[in-house]
């Protein structure tokens, strides 16, 4: 649905809509009123959910496990994926554990998957990474302009996962296209999320197949060797994995290198003083992290629940707004500002508690190189106004365009 | 100064690794827990103060 076909926003506390366009480009003013009047809100659109924005809120909720379970971890209704030709129902909802599930079972699949995502293992791509960054950089270098959200924030991750995954880096656009069909595209339009649901599932079979008839030393064949609950690793859990990288790996890093680009061309001193300053670049990653944290997450209720006063009855979605913790000004002074040496910053952008993000050292790791990279390439760049910025919402927040322009070379 | 993980609380943010690395290691899955005894010599105390004011699991304990 259109957000021109859709009616206004009365009032955020009690009708606020997730994917309407304020929300996506300037959402701060709008969590500030709601945990200022509210501070939990409530809203019909979408499904109807519960939308906390304090810290301490989110990160009670975070803790509230299996009463707020991951089952459904979509900021939307999960839509079932079935066969269109045998009318099978494959999945109920998206399956990508352990995103997507609660203890015991949780704490299994996770601790299969954080060998794989350890700062150890995360820093031997640091030296694709920065090969990548430069490459793309060559590309329009001498241009004076480029779009820094599609043609640089947006290739770094598909590209870092396909790697990783022991495909073709060119399958990185075929990953922009799924994760944009399932989660920004497909987030309000259904048809779109099932039949890209159904073309991952596809690849997914084709490329365990090959690993199993000629396993190399990418993940998907680690994976199939290892064992999980005593069992070793099905099918299925090796494709729900991948769709888990994509996932959450993809446009979550894309929006975050392409907020902090966005950042430092519209706060030129900002900019000044991490060229002049680059030591102050892991500090700096972390600060645009807590302001612009790209990821809010869903959680079920499976029973009811009270937090700061509010009852969240059983059945209802809840949105783990980790952005709006991260602006919480009774734990973060001056929140809205980025203050790149800020040096108490608990900020939640991983989330809290057993569900952190199992890739936050690749992600981390891919934030310093992309930006440590393009700032010694291109030490001094503007918003160019050749086209708008745009920002996508909802599930994964950050700029979609962002076109730029600085002095060739 | 002494330093030292809470077990219980950690979840592997990697934070205090990241800006403490003389004071931290982490195990194969990324978990964290203060280098050999903890001790934390005087010059690097600011360091542990800023590990302990970023972990968001409050898992870094500082004992003087």
């Amino acid at each position: 649905m259109a957000t021109a076909e859709r009616p206004p926003v009365d009032d955020w506390t009690t009708d606020y809509d997730i994917f309407h366009p304020t929300y996506c480009s300037d959402p701060g003013p709008i969590w500030a009123d709601i945990r200022q009047r509210c501070p939990i809100a409530h809203s019909e659109r979408w499904g109807g959910s519960y939308l906390p924005t304090r810290y301490d809120d989110v990160a009670e909720m975070a803790r509230m496990v299996p009463a707020l379970s991951s089952q459904e971890f979509i900021v939307v209704p999960p839509v079932p994926l079935i066969d269109p030709e045998t009318g099978e129902v494959l999945r109920s909802r998206p399956y990508a554990p352990p995103i997507s599930s609660d203890p015991p079972f949780h704490t299994e699949a996770r601790r299969l998957l954080l060998q794989a995502f350890s700062p150890q293992a995360a820093a031997t791509f640091e030296p694709y990474t920065r090969e990548l960054a430069h490459r793309l950089i060559d590309e329009f270098a001498d241009k004076g302009q480029c779009d820094a959200a599609v043609q640089f924030a947006q290739q770094i991750p598909p590209k870092v996962i396909a790697h990783l995954l022991g495909l073709d880096e060119n399958m990185g656009d075929t990953f922009i296209e799924w994760v944009r069909g399932v989660l920004e595209i497909g987030a309000t339009n259904p048809e779109v999320r099932v039949a890209t649901g159904l073309k991952m599932l596809k690849f997914w079979g084709e490329e365990i197949a090959r690993r199993r008839a000629e396993p190399n030393n990418d993940f998907i064949s680690w994976l199939l060797e290892q064992e999980l609950e005593g069992k070793p690793v099905d099918d299925i859990h090796v494709t729900s994995t991948c769709n888990l990288l994509l996932v959450a790996g993809i446009d979550t890093t894309w929006s975050s290198i392409g907020a902090a680009i966005w950042h430092l061309a519209t706060h030129p001193d900002d900019r000044r003083r991490l060229v002049d300053e680059p030591a102050l670049l892991p500090t700096a990653v972390e600060e645009f992290l807590r302001v612009y944290s790209p990821v809010t997450m869903g959680r079920l209720a499976t029973e009811d629940v009270t937090v700061n006063g509010v009852t969240i009855p059983a059945g209802s979605r809840v949105l783990m707004n980790f952005p709006a913790a991260n602006r919480d000004p009774e734990v973060f002074p001056d929140p809205d500002t980025v203050i790149l040496d800020r040096t108490h910053n608990r900020h939640v952008a991983f989330g809290i508690g057993i569900h952190r993000c199992a890739g936050s050292n690749l992600a981390r790791m891919e934030m310093q190189v992309a930006l440590s990279v393009f700032l010694e390439r291109i030490p001094e760049f503007h918003l160019d106004d050749s086209g708008p910025v745009t920002w996508a919402g909802g599930q994964v927040r950050g700029p979609r365009s962002l076109p730029l322009h600085f002095t060739a070379k | 100064m002494k330093v030292r993980v809470d077990p219980e609380k950690c979840q592997g943010h990697n934070r205090c690794y990241s800006l403490a690395p003389e004071l931290f290691v982490v195990d194969d899955y990324g978990y964290a827990r203060e280098a050999e005894d903890g001790i934390v010599p005087p010059e690097l105390e600011e360091k542990a103060k800023l590990a302990q004011a970023n972990c968001p699991e409050h898992a870094v304990i500082i004992e003087d």
